[in-house]
């Protein structure tokens, strides 16, 4: 997928000006002590640029009020917003209708959706639900507590040495009892990219809805849920430079017409009596009570910001970062790198031997420098390459080649402080 | 801003590279295990009691240098203390890791005062406590203990408080 961009970096590299890319978001001049902030921790959270702080404070001091509730001026505005808001990553997913989309408070939230809404209606006792190794916890604990609850059971697909899924044993996993499959785009761990479309269509052919986490995906390249045909598609807007706090979900029309809420309360309903209450309609039936509306606005901004660039000049620009800093890691004497699939997003993990994660995180935030250390939610990735942690790296296109410099000094001192 | 680097002094570096009393004890009266799950560290403690003092002591496990040094230091200087002696010690680690003891004041903590700047890494104190917390478990007949669960002794000692 990201080779596919590989023809045109030249061309990338003629309209990207990082630098001035860089000036949009103020944190980034920031120290840390005596250092300036290297912040190489956007698989956890990218930061934002002053574009969607402006939204924000813009919506704050004229904009804000509740929506779809009274009929005056201000509501009226906020509701249109949201509701544009709404359409902007209908747009920037390329799903049919904007009601196919449904905020949340992100990508958890969002699989939980799907659980509560698909899963403890449709999934019985004996049926099997499909997951892979690759998975964030929140794509496995959810599906465990309803295979807990309806006595259904989980298989995983496992992964080879590289991090890449194994497409074969998937494949076998599928039989009359297979009744969902639950596939993460892009590895947090790893920075794998899974080939879902091939995966989705296979599922298609058992007539197996899927659900795909694509936290790590949207941000790094473009999503077209069309194309894709998946039936649920996921991810949280703070990790491509919007707030904390919303999220969407993508779902097919027809499969989110037939699930049961997730959550009650107002706004998700058409009429109530306490004989009977009858919900409303997509999207606004999964869309219980008031909505973090200033966070939908400014992941509708963020969305507005990454186009602006263009997600395709990301996606070639975080592409050569990770080559560079790929080429360096592989220089120095004692580390490895944890992922190394032919397909990846700007993700490096990695180990220093005899080098804990913990005391490498420590020791890089004393030169400023921001990594990730732990196992990131994905404790099977783990154990798999049978590390207890590893320390992650994880660029941003406003990350720049001197800043890979920076994490490639930072580890020599590490090791130096460790000899 | 805390240094880091004076939390990974000499000293510590040294316990690390070469911990004292690494291994195990047979046939110990008292033991535990120490987890944190949020890092995947495991620390395994046993002792030997004789006449209310600590005659051996022992550990081994999974850590990083903070957790090794600091289990390393700790087995030494409880080495031959009373039970009572070493709640002491277990107490005044604790509070000088989440900052509630300054170590300028008096205390019995000698060269262990060289993880008080820990107190400024709030991620990594649980990494410094947990062989004191696993201790203090060993002690009081608690054969496991987390840092994450809600009858750990130490719990009251996280960085949350």
């Amino acid at each position: 997928m990201v080779n596919v961009y590989a023809s045109i970096i030249p061309e990338a590299n003629a309209v990207f000006d990082v630098e001035k890319i860089r000036t949009d978001f103020p944190i980034l001049d920031i120290s840390v002590g005596d250092k300036p902030l290297v912040y190489l921790d956007n698989a956890a959270s990218s930061q934002m640029p002053r574009q969607v702080m402006d939204q924000l404070i813009h919506y704050q001091t004229t904009q804000h009020a509740n929506i779809n509730r009274a009929v005056h001026y201000l509501s009226e505005v906020a509701t249109m917003e949201y509701e544009k808001a709404r359409r902007k990553v209908q747009q920037f997913v390329n799903a049919r209708e904007d009601r196919e989309i449904i905020f949340t408070s992100g990508t958890t939230d969002s699989i939980n959706l799907v659980m509560h809404g698909y899963g403890r209606k449709f999934i019985k006792a004996g049926d099997e639900i499909i997951l892979t190794t690759l998975e964030h916890h929140s794509n496995i604990v959810p599906w465990q507590m309803l295979a807990e609850e309806k006595g259904a059971i989980i298989r995983v697909v496992p992964i080879n040495d590289a991090g890449e899924l194994d497409i074969e044993t998937y494949e076998k996993l599928f039989n009359e009892r297979t009744k969902f499959v639950g596939l993460i785009h892009v590895s947090n761990a790893l920075g794998t990219i899974n080939p879902i479309k091939s995966l989705i269509s296979f599922a298609r052919q058992h007539d197996v809805p899927v659900l795909i986490d694509g936290a790590q995906a949207a941000p790094h390249m473009a999503i077209d849920v069309q194309d894709l045909d998946c039936d649920f598609y996921v991810f949280s807007a703070h990790k491509l430079c919007g707030p904390t706090g919303i999220g969407m979900l993508y779902g097919k029309s027809s499969l989110l017409e037939t699930m049961q809420p997730f959550k009650g309360g107002g706004d998700m309903i058409a009429s109530v009596t306490f004989e009977k209450t009858t919900y409303a309609a997509i999207p606004h039936k999964f869309e219980a009570g008031t909505p973090p509306i200033a966070g939908a606005i400014g992941f509708g901004a963020a969305i507005d910001y990454l186009n602006s660039i263009g997600i395709e000049h990301i996606a070639a620009y975080e592409h050569e970062l990770l080559n560079y800093a790929t080429h360096c890691m592989m220089e120095i004497k004692g580390a490895k790198i944890i992922g190394t699939a032919a397909h990846k997003t700007a993700v490096l993990s990695f180990t220093l031997d005899g080098i804990h994660p913990h005391d490498i995180g420590t020791i890089l935030n004393e030169d400023g420098i921001a990594v990730r250390t732990g196992h990131h939610c994905a404790q099977p990735v783990m154990e798999h390459f049978k590390v207890p942690a590893t320390s992650r790296a994880s660029f941003a296109f406003y990350n720049t080649k001197s800043e890979v410099e920076a994490l490639i000094a930072g580890i020599r001192n590490v090791q130096k402080v460790f000899l | 801003m805390m240094n880091s680097k004076s939390l990974y002094q000499e000293v510590i570096l040294d316990h690390n590279r070469k911990p004292r009393n690494y291994g195990t004890l047979d046939n110990p009266s008292h033991h535990a295990t120490g987890h944190n799950p949020l890092c995947g560290d495991r620390l395994d403690i046993a002792l030997h009691m004789q006449d209310d003092q600590i005659n051996h002591i022992a550990f081994h496990g999974e850590s990083c240098a903070i957790c090794k040094a600091s289990a390393s230091m700790m087995t030494a200087a409880v080495k031959g203390k009373t039970r009572a002696d070493t709640e002491i010690l277990i107490q005044e680690f604790r509070d000088m890791a989440t900052g509630k003891l300054d170590p300028a004041q008096p205390n019995h903590l000698g060269r262990l005062t060289v993880f008080s700047g820990i107190r400024d890494l709030p991620t990594r104190v649980k990494c410094a406590i947990l062989p004191w917390h696993t201790l203090h478990a060993a002690l009081n007949a608690l054969t496991s203990v987390s840092t994450e669960t809600d009858d750990d002794p130490m719990q009251a000692a996280s960085v949350n408080d």
